[in-house]
């Protein structure tokens, strides 16, 4: 499939400035095609525009110059702003200020209630999600009192419960325990996996946009760099000049290039650092200065 | 550092029971939002048609058989009770050093009489009931479906142009942000006993000046939160009260009829009996 589920050209947008300021722009003429199905990282250091590029894409913002085009729907029709929110979704950093209700079915009922969806319809629709997100058994329990992982996937199926084509994860995990970043994380693979979503991930884990198709860099409300996450993080020095970190492993390999060792540049995770290591040293017969941390690499 | 007085803080957060919930299958929690909230009504009115001991006991009686039948816990509406004992014990001290009558001690200035005690003492008593029965609404009516039974009763008030679907998703959103904002009070106070903050010492100003840092942070991420949640409720097609469905529609039920007609008996009885001096 190669439709286009997101066609954005030429956007800029400033927020309304204090009184005797001129506006800054946030985003400056930045132009994307994310196609439908895909899975896409979007990386950029604190303020880079991540956030506000995002709400560009269900109309809670406008674009102030360019064009956001969502399954072919242009964002500033005011009349197609539920029919965009309805597909695309999206998912905040802190579940605790989305989260509606003192009941979870009772929440993640509330986008389908204002979708006007018959009654029937919202019970198997909520079943659906909280099945989809494993919190089916706790429909009847009060958010407040679930972990922040259970929590965020009450969010997430909140936002399911609306059958979105597209899903938009503002840094899901940013607030979470590593456990619950796993969860958040198993789901949006599964929300791939099983349903096709096009999936958008705003992340600061490196190690989870390893695992998206396609890496977007932001930078000063540009795309700064684009590519397979392969092609990204092979770039340690231009990453590190945006202010980001690459995956411990391209970092691994990265210093023992930079040491001299003829070592592929770049891996995803610790296995194919790992692999990529013994390989190394086959065929070499060296025993390197650095076997300490082969072996660790190897212990993962 | 005084570990005690941290928990103690913390304590007085948690009795804050207000849009609490608590989920259960009882004929209670599955009566109409609307009937629980019109039969509270009768409550409260036969409450202060209620003047003698019979009446109370009565009165009485049947908030001991719903809570019992609700299965909430004696202990919860205790703890419930508790942030009350001030205006409680407050309104008792008014109530006796105010009311004339048969004097039954004095000293002092002070004279205490004896139906100032009395009143005193049915005073209380009818706070306790007022705000128990009120719990037994809150506690077995999740806020999203008490406020849509709310809005359901406040309906024919639309057409004089009030603005009742706003007003009930305000209260039920303020009941959502309750337990949040609790939990974060919690963290603030925690976090400025850590620093040295002492809130249990120092007359009465002091004590309003120990508070100020922990207003203003409250404040400020109570903003943030209405705000996130305003933008969360828009991403997901929140658009005001129109063409709006409900998963669980309401409907009255046998139970629900049988539970009004119970509750207009006991009001009539409390007022014969009243009326017949019993
Ligand atoms: N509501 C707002 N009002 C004014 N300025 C804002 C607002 N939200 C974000 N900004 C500014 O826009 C810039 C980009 O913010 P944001 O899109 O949130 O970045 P990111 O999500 O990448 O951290 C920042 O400089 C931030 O200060
Ligand atoms: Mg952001």
């Amino acid at each position: 499939m190669s439709d286009i589920a997101i066609k954005i050209d030429g956007l800029t947008y400033f927020y309304p400035a204090d009184e005797g300021t001129a506006p800054v722009d946030v985003l400056r003429g930045l132009t994307l095609e994310l196609e439908s199905g895909s899975f896409t990282a979007v990386l950029g250091h604190n303020g880079s525009g991540k956030s506000t590029l995002a709400r560009h894409l269900n109309a809670l913002l406008l674009p102030k110059g360019g064009s956001v085009y969502v399954f072919g729907m242009d964002t500033r029709m005011e009349e197609l702003v539920l029919e965009i929110r309805r597909r695309v979704g999206m998912v905040f950093q802190n579940p605790d200020n989305q989260i509606v209700s003192n009941v979870v079915e009772e929440d993640v009922a509330f986008a389908p209630e204002n979708l006007g969806v018959p009654s029937p319809e919202i019970r198997e629709r909520v079943d659906e999600a909280l099945k989809m997100v494993g919190m089916y058994e706790f429909r009847n329990h009060a958010p407040h009192l679930l972990s922040g992982g259970q929590r965020q996937r009450i969010a997430i199926a909140g936002v399911l419960a609306m059958r979105p084509k597209c899903v938009v994860f503002d840094e899901p995990t940013a607030m979470l325990d590593p456990r619950g970043r796993e969860e958040v994380m198993g789901i949006i693979y599964k929300l791939r996996r099983e349903y096709g979503s096009t999936v958008i991930l705003i992340t600061h884990h490196m190690e989870e946009a390893a695992r998206a198709d396609r890496v977007i860099v932001m930078d000063s409300g540009l795309v700064a760099m684009d590519g397979s996450p392969r092609e990204v993080f092979s770039n340690v020095e231009e990453l590190s000049a945006l202010g980001l970190d690459v995956p411990e492993e391209t970092r691994l390999l990265y210093e023992l290039r930079r040491e001299g060792l003829n070592v592929p540049l770049c891996a995803l995770d610790a296995r194919e650092c790992a692999g990529a290591l013994a390989k190394y040293f086959k065929k070499t017969g060296d025993i390197p200065s650095g076997s300490r941390t082969e072996r660790n690499a190897d212990g993962k | 550092m005084n570990c005690s007085a941290l928990r103690g803080g913390a304590a007085v957060l948690k009795d804050i029971t207000l849009g609490q919930y608590f989920p259960g299958d009882t004929v209670i929690h599955r009566l109409d939002p609307r009937t629980k909230i019109l039969v509270l009504i009768v409550y409260i009115t036969a409450l202060f048609f209620a003047e003698t001991p019979v009446t109370y006991a009565l009165m009485a009686l049947c908030l001991a058989a719903a809570i019992w039948i609700s299965r909430i816990k004696l202990s919860v509406m205790v703890r419930g009770l508790k942030p009350l004992v001030l205006v409680i014990v407050l309104t008792s001290i008014l109530n006796i050093l105010y009311t004339k009558g048969e004097p039954l001690f004095s000293f002092w200035i002070i004279t205490v009489t004896r139906e100032g005690v009395m009143n005193a003492v049915k005073i209380s008593v009818r706070i306790i009931m007022l705000v128990m029965g009120t719990f037994m609404l809150t506690y077995t009516t999740s806020p999203i479906m008490l406020t849509y039974g709310l809005e359901l009763l406040m309906g024919p008030l639309k057409k004089l142009k009030v603005p009742v679907h706003e007003l009930a998703m305000m209260m039920s959103m303020a009941l959502r942000l309750i337990p949040t904002l609790i939990e974060e009070t919690d963290k603030i106070i925690s976090a400025q006993k850590a620093r040295g903050a002492e809130f249990d010492t120092g007359n009465l100003f002091e004590k309003a000046r120990a508070m100020l840092p922990i207003l203003v942070p409250l404040f400020i991420s109570a903003f943030r939160r209405a705000d996130e949640l305003a933008t969360a409720m828009e991403a997901r097609c929140y658009h005001g009260g129109e063409n709006r469905t409900r998963l669980n529609v309401l409907k009255l039920r046998l139970r629900d009829g049988m539970a009004l007609g119970l509750s207009a008996a006991v009001l009539g009885g409390v007022i014969v009996l009243v009326n017949m001096g019993i």
